[in-house]
């Protein structure tokens, strides 16, 4: 499943306001407000705006940031994109 | 409606209406020193019904209504129809009101600044901001906060204080027994008696304050502050928020600026007068 793509909101979509340990996403489709934690943002943003699958993204990550040790980083992030897209946050591509 | 009165809390004017004059008559005591502003239209509307015609006379029973109508508000016998009207107004509020982001909080002010406290029901959030308001504090509302989503101010609502069970004897001891309402003994919520607050709460409740220090008291243990993070404030305040949902983004901006703007702590007290005493402290460390 690690091969899934998944397109991020329009920037227009979200609003993303980082509080201390929580961030909250505020969904102006849904009018809902989301409290998630890292990775959760770091995902999104960065997502851009092509599809792109956990594997793209966990070298994106691993660029800015230093995941040694974290396990296997493109299975947790194929599993957090999952979570985003029971959320709406993230749609299938 | 036989008998009616306007009250206006804040920048909130009621319109209670009721089938018996009793309700009208203790509202209009307790709310003596209000304005009543009879030209400006009513933002909310209470009724106290009676459940058929004739059940004005024969078992009276208050319902609750108006606006927005709960189905599972209990009626309450007549004698407690002063209560229902206040339920009833606070109901009507906390569903209704659209232009702030309504706080189920308490809160007080000194100057222009205030301290906002959240709590749930016997948090003591009540009987805290009642207590400062006697000394030199201005009460901005024991129930509910209005805080404004363009300008993050506060906005008091100081209506009739609910004083509950062991707070009565605490503030009747206190204050000039005029401003106690009847007793209310027995009701779902215990025995409660009303306390009109000071004349400055009643005269100054227009004028918006700058939060400054958020509260979120629990009542017992010993004393304790602990710092909280904005996250658990943003989400505390929106569990505590009646109307967060119904606002959309406006409601959103003004919770992540509110925590992001004001220091938080949760405290513990075991009595009134430690709690008070939180709270200077709090509030002259915040001031620095």
């Amino acid at each position: 499943m690690g091969d899934r793509r998944y397109r991020a909101a329009p920037p227009e979509a979200l609003r993303v306001e980082p509080l201390g340990q929580l961030t909250a996403i505020f969904d102006r489709r849904s009018v809902q407000t989301h409290l998630v934690v890292t990775p959760m943002p770091e995902i999104l943003a960065a997502m851009g705006a092509e599809p792109c699958d956990a594997e793209m993204l966990a070298a994106r990550l691993a660029a800015d940031f230093d995941l040694e040790g974290e396990g296997d980083v493109c299975a947790i992030v194929a599993e957090r994109l999952r979570e985003l897209a029971e959320l709406g946050l993230v749609t299938p591509a | 409606m036989r008998h009616s009165t306007r009250i206006a809390v804040g920048p909130v004017q009621f319109r209670v209406g009721s089938d018996w004059a009793e309700p009208i008559a203790a509202l209009d005591r307790l709310y003596a020193n209000y304005s009543k502003h009879e030209d400006r239209p009513a933002d909310a509307t209470v009724r106290l019904f009676a459940a058929r015609p004739w059940r004005r006379w024969l078992r009276p029973s208050v319902h609750i209504g108006g606006d927005y109508v709960v189905p599972d508000a209990l009626p309450l016998p007549l004698s407690m129809g002063l209560l229902a009207a206040e339920m009833g107004m606070n109901l009507q509020v906390a569903l209704g009101w659209r232009r702030h982001l309504l706080l189920h909080a308490s809160a007080v002010a000194k100057g222009a600044r205030a301290v906002i406290l959240s709590g749930a029901s016997g948090s003591g959030k009540s009987t805290l901001a009642a207590l400062l308001g006697e000394g030199d504090w201005r009460l901005m509302g024991d129930e509910f906060t209005l805080l404004a989503p363009e300008s993050g101010e506060a906005f008091a609502f100081p209506r009739a204080v609910s004083l509950k069970n062991e707070a009565i004897a605490e503030l009747a001891s206190r204050v000039d027994p005029a401003r106690l309402g009847p007793l209310l003994a027995g009701t779902p919520k215990g025995d409660i008696r009303h306390l009109v607050p000071c004349a400055e709460a009643i005269d100054r409740m227009d004028e918006a304050a700058r939060p400054s220090l958020l509260l979120f008291p629990r009542f017992g243990g010993d004393a304790a502050v602990e710092p909280m993070g904005e996250g658990e404030a943003f989400v505390r305040l929106t569990e505590a928020s009646t109307n967060y949902i119904a606002l959309g983004e406006a409601g959103f901006d003004a919770l992540t600026r509110l925590v992001r703007e004001v220091p938080a702590f949760a405290i513990a007290y075991p009595d009134s007068a430690s709690g008070m005493a939180l709270v200077e402290q709090l509030w002259a460390e915040a001031a620095r």
